[in-house]
């Protein structure tokens, strides 16, 4: 999907981390082992999510797990604050809340 | 006589030191800690695998940070370190905690809060756009991801930290537009006498001003911000003060990081029912303390800048000084020399703190001058004028009662970042003292839970 724009974050060094990959709303994005989430994102895309009370993208506020706007969800429901996870190879993740279903996923 | 249990929460400065003087007195305390790894923000540490030294991370503070970590290496084995672990409640004599999703629980007789503060907000109209960041996340993501959060980037609002950022940004190679401070000049130099109570920092923080004028970044003092211009899917785009002189003058950026000093995380501190007081000096709540963090309730201990904004140094200082305080009520033996002499550096660094609160003020008129449209809450997208009509149309002149009608402080971040504006807007537009309108109780959980973390067993 398109909309998210030129890459908000510019990395200013250790750029020599091992590549890995992941995958954003089904869009493939290469990320460096060591990343937060939410960096990982930024350094890809202009936003990290849609506000649900507004209009405008997010794209965190606080990094220190303070705020909660940095959300994401994987794609089978578990929610994840962006700036304090770790990326991991392989994972697949949403940036809108999937659907819910009974029982709510953790 | 088994031993005490001794619960505290926070591996930053204070945790750390505070875990240090029990180990060394005989005891095995639990330090939780919500943090991937041990350092908490200041001395953050950075993920394994980057290669920084020190001296580019912490600067100044280099030696200071790597002495803490290398004390936290030499105490991992002597104390039941749970990193990863949100305490999300206090109550009853019992710490209870999530990791993973899986709810703990901790019983303690003595309880060490030192849980750290977060960047003290003010909005500004259009503050809710993406690229918009507290200045410690601007700083975090430098520190621990060795990121800038823009191309162009433009700092705001005043404190100690606003400076120290701008200037890490550009030593790091970031492209810094602007560093805009709210508090004019006038005021550091009338806060030298009191920063003169620690004349190394001083000299540090002229060293800082020193670097900041040869940076060639634009640097205004004494402005009054107007608007953060952003546009819905692009996110920031510039900013605009009104600079000392009465000029209107806009820069064009496309990050801002934005802070007005710091406000304790003291949620901990409610839900164990410390006692609050109001200090007019930074128009805040905070919970009382004695001279060596004893809250009001026995047995709970707060230290760090969870209670006051001290700083890292302080917060050394205050850990070690609630572990004696610890140590003295139950009975234990105090190591008295070290406590006396941790007294007198503690009042030092109170009254640097004072100093610090008096240069870069808590800019109260900003928050009561906002436009009605602008944004409050960044969680809800809940404005100013909201809050104002629930002010003087409802009645709503105390902040938990505004809260209800309007939802302020309500949403994700639970008030840490609209609170204390909120109560300046509710104070200005009833007419109500800032005292009077009260603060935002704290309520458990502390940060939201997954919804089934309450009902699984651990």
């Amino acid at each position: 999907m398109g909309g998210s724009g030129q890459a908000r974050f510019v990395r200013l060094g250790e750029t020599g981390r091992a590549r890995i990959a992941v995958t954003v709303d089904g869009e493939s994005i290469e990320a460096l082992e060591g990343d937060s989430l939410l960096v990982a994102i930024l350094t890809a895309r202009g936003r990290l999510r849609r506000s649900e009370f507004g209009p405008e993208a997010r794209s965190g506020f606080c990094l220190m797990a303070a705020c909660q706007d940095c959300w994401v969800w994987t794609a089978d429901g578990h929610r994840l604050r962006a700036c304090d996870t770790p990326v991991r190879a392989g994972l697949s993740l949403v940036t809108e809340q999937p659907d819910m279903s009974w029982p709510i996923p953790v | 006589m088994a031993d005490p249990r001794i619960v505290i929460v926070g591996a930053g400065p204070a945790g750390i030191r505070a875990a240090g003087a029990l180990v060394a007195a005989g005891l095995r305390p639990i330090l939780l800690d919500e943090g991937q790894r041990d350092g908490g923000q200041i001395y953050r540490r950075q993920p394994e695998g980057f290669t920084r030294t020190p001296e580019q991370l912490y600067g100044t503070e280099a030696a200071r940070a790597v002495a803490l970590h290398e004390s936290f290496e030499r105490l991992k084995p002597q104390i039941a370190y749970h990193p990863r672990h949100l305490v999300w409640n206090v109550a009853d004599g019992v710490v209870h905690t999530i990791s993973e999703g899986k709810p703990g629980q901790f019983a303690y007789d003595a309880l060490i809060i030192a849980a750290g503060a977060t960047d003290r907000l003010l909005p500004v109209k259009g503050w809710q756009h993406a690229g918009v960041y507290s200045l410690g996340g601007a700083q975090i993501a430098l520190k621990a991801q060795a990121c800038a959060i823009g191309r162009r980037v433009v700092f705001l609002g005043t404190g100690p930290l606003l400076q120290l950022v701008a200037l890490q940004y550009h030593k790091a190679g970031a492209g810094v537009v602007a560093l805009l401070d709210t508090s004019p000049f006038r005021r550091q130099v009338m806060a030298l006498p009191k920063l003169a109570a620690r004349p190394g920092m001083l000299v540090k923080g002229l060293r800082l001003v020193g670097g900041l004028m040869a940076s060639g970044m634009a640097i205004h003092r004494g402005v009054t911000p107007v608007e953060i211009h952003g546009e819905a899917e692009a996110g920031v785009t510039g900013v605009s003060v009104r600079l000392a002189s009465g000029r209107i003058r806009r820069f064009d950026c496309d990050a801002v990081g934005l802070g007005y000093h710091l406000r304790p995380e003291a949620q901990l501190a409610d839900l164990a029912r410390c006692a609050f007081t109001f200090d007019p000096k930074t128009r805040q709540y905070w919970p009382e303390i004695d001279a060596e963090g004893r809250s009001s309730v026995p047995g709970v201990y707060l230290a760090g800048d969870g209670v006051r904004t001290q700083g890292a140094d302080g917060a050394e200082i205050s850990g070690a000084l609630a572990a004696c305080a610890v140590l003295a009520d139950l009975g234990r033996a105090v190591p008295e020399a070290e406590r006396a002499a941790l007294r007198a550096r503690a009042r030092i660094m109170e009254r640097f703190r004072e100093g610090i609160a008096e240069a870069y003020p808590w800019p109260a008129h900003l928050a009561a001058d906002l436009p009605d449209e602008a944004i409050l809450c960044r969680c809800e997208g809940i404005t100013v004028g909201e809050v104002r009509e629930a002010a003087t149309g409802k009645g709503a002149d105390e902040v938990n009662r505004a809260k209800a009608l309007t939802r302020v402080g309500m949403g994700r971040c639970q008030g840490r970042y609209c609170g204390h504006a909120g109560a300046e807007i509710v104070a200005a537009a009833s007419g109500v003292p800032l005292e009077a309108v009260g603060r935002l109780r704290g309520q458990a959980p502390v940060k939201p839970l997954a919804i089934s973390a309450g009902e699984s067993q651990p």
